[in-house]
């Protein structure tokens, strides 16, 4: 899922600056799962706008917020509150702070900030494993993402700042190319140590994307 | 073909040393240091953003040392430009007359003096070795041709002393497929790591330089151990400086036993001493 989190209130106030009436929006996928954007983040929200002088014409919680028509359907049944709202401030990831923008002439405002595809260990406690780079090479990699987990996302083997099995750029962290050869090891493989992978194609994830499945 | 790589060809012992450019835009002191450099000095490593700090562009420092007659090493990594950067750059060093190159992947941002700088890491050492590579034979990396081919003489880093040995080995190993043409390692202390590495890197039929850093004394010997990746300075070198008069002699004392060392195992040596150039000629008799 989507891991996102609020933006900072103080950054968030200087967005809402000169707007008084707002239409809160929320959704019920990834920002209610990260404790972002779900029912009870609206109502807190509600009041602190509350404490801060702003007037709340009415909210709603998607579904899923990245669902473009979905939107469009519940923006439509909420017409009356957006209309009367100076902005918009939606509690979902970017893509459903779109799925908004696409579907209503007002201001948008987005009051999270998203931050990765992430896996989900316990609620509260999210890793990102998948960068969602097009050209997917776990099956050589033992499962293991050197795209995500090394900090370098190098492709042929660890670099040289490798110490102890631990990563040069964050000693906490495991070296992503040490999981790997482990794990390769113990399956009795060579998997991507037997080729020299050449570089990257880019290309195949598409930016813009847009797919027909 | 350059000084430096005819002279691994013939299998010459080769010395190298190491010039950073400067931070900032007056490039005499950079020249002076490189100047004064002793005769048996071949070829100049010119860093690139070393340790994620931002200096000038190393290309401007080893096109100015080629004109003195220097010849440079350039170094390049793959941590601040993408696939067609790191092309035009090897394109325009070739045309300034640069041959010799070291290619790193570079160290990560985070540490350096512009941690919120984006990483690039479009290539990894290995396939900025292939682009390299594709280069010489008169085709860039989208499998266009060139007008004409740059000659490179291409190396790469290694790390003899990095555990696990095998891990470290197959990276190796695919620089040695993605023709590396020399290896420069990592400052070596230990005679038994590095024969354990010469062993395995001999059939591959690549040179290899060992890397050789001046311990200044006691204090940079421990910090070198808790902070540079892959350097283990062993206690008892730690205790001779400690114990010394005038460390910076105990420092230079056990340079010479390394090269002495590399010149049992090694074609060359690489010769990192961090301000005190003046004391390459005592660490080199
Ligand atoms: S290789 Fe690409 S698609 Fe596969 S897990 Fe890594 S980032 Fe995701
Ligand atoms: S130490 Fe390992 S995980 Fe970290 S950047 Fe180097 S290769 Fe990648």
């Amino acid at each position: 899922m989507i891991i996102s989190r609020q933006k900072d209130k103080a950054e968030l106030l200087h967005h809402l600056e000169g707007k008084h009436k707002l239409f809160l929006v929320g959704c019920a996928a990834c920002a209610t799962a990260c404790k972002a954007g779900g029912e009870e983040e609206i109502f807190q929200m509600q009041d602190w706008l509350a404490a801060h002088d702003r007037e709340v014409t009415g909210s709603v919680v998607i579904q899923e917020a990245c669902h473009i028509m979905r939107v469009a359907r519940d923006l439509r049944q909420h017409r009356t509150a957006v209309q009367e709202a100076d902005a918009l401030l939606v509690l979902t990831c970017g893509a459903g702070v779109q799925s908004l923008s696409a579907n209503t002439e007002k201001r948008v405002i987005g009051a999270l900030d998203s931050l990765f595809l992430g896996n989900v260990r316990r609620l509260g406690q999210y890793e990102e494993k998948c960068s969602l780079c097009g050209d997917c090479i776990l099956n050589e990699t033992a499962g293991i993402c050197p795209v995500t987990n090394c900090a370098k996302s190098l492709l042929n083997g660890p670099c040289g700042g490798m110490e102890d099995g631990r990563c040069e750029a964050d000693r906490d962290n495991d070296c992503a190319w040490l999981l790997i050869y482990e794990r390769l090891t113990r399956q009795g493989r060579q998997g991507v140590f037997a080729r020299v992978v050449p570089n990257k194609d880019w290309g195949r994830r598409h930016q813009p994307g847009r797919h027909r499945l | 073909m350059s000084h430096f790589s005819e002279r691994l060809a013939g299998g010459e012992f080769v010395v190298t040393a190491e010039i950073a450019p400067p931070k900032g835009v007056a490039l005499d002191l950079a020249l002076g240091q490189a100047d004064a450099l002793p005769a048996e000095v071949v070829a100049v490593n010119v860093t690139d953003n070393q340790s994620a700090n931002m200096r000038m562009a190393p290309l401007a420092l080893a096109a100015l040392l080629r004109q003195r007659g220097v010849e440079p090493i350039l170094q390049m990594t793959c941590r601040d430009r993408n696939r067609m950067a790191l092309q035009a750059d090897l394109l325009a060093a070739a045309a300034l007359g640069i041959e010799n190159l070291l290619l790193l992947s570079g160290d990560h941002p985070r540490f350096g003096d512009h941690p919120q700088a984006r990483p690039v890491f479009d290539l990894d050492s290995v396939q900025l070795l292939q682009a390299v590579q594709a280069l010489m034979a008169g085709r860039d990396l989208a499998g266009r041709a060139l007008t004409s081919a740059p000659v490179f003489c291409p190396g790469a880093a290694v790390t003899p002393e990095a555990e696990p040995f095998d891990l470290m080995f197959q990276k190796v190993q695919k620089k040695a497929a993605a023709g590396a043409r020399f290896f420069q390692t990592q400052a070596v202390f230990s005679e038994e790591a590095l024969a354990r590495f010469m062993e395995h890197v001999r059939p591959l039929g690549v040179p290899v330089v060992m890397g050789v850093l001046l311990l200044k004394n006691a204090r940079m010997a421990r910090f070198l151990n808790e902070h540079i990746p892959g350097v283990r300075v062993p206690s008892d070198l730690i205790n001779r400086l400690a114990l010394a008069e005038d460390p910076l002699r105990e420092g230079v004392e056990i340079a010479r036993g390394l090269v002495a060392t590399a010149r049992r195992h090694c074609q060359g040596v690489h010769l990192m001493t961090l301000g005190c150039e003046d004391r390459i000629s005592e660490i080199l008799c």
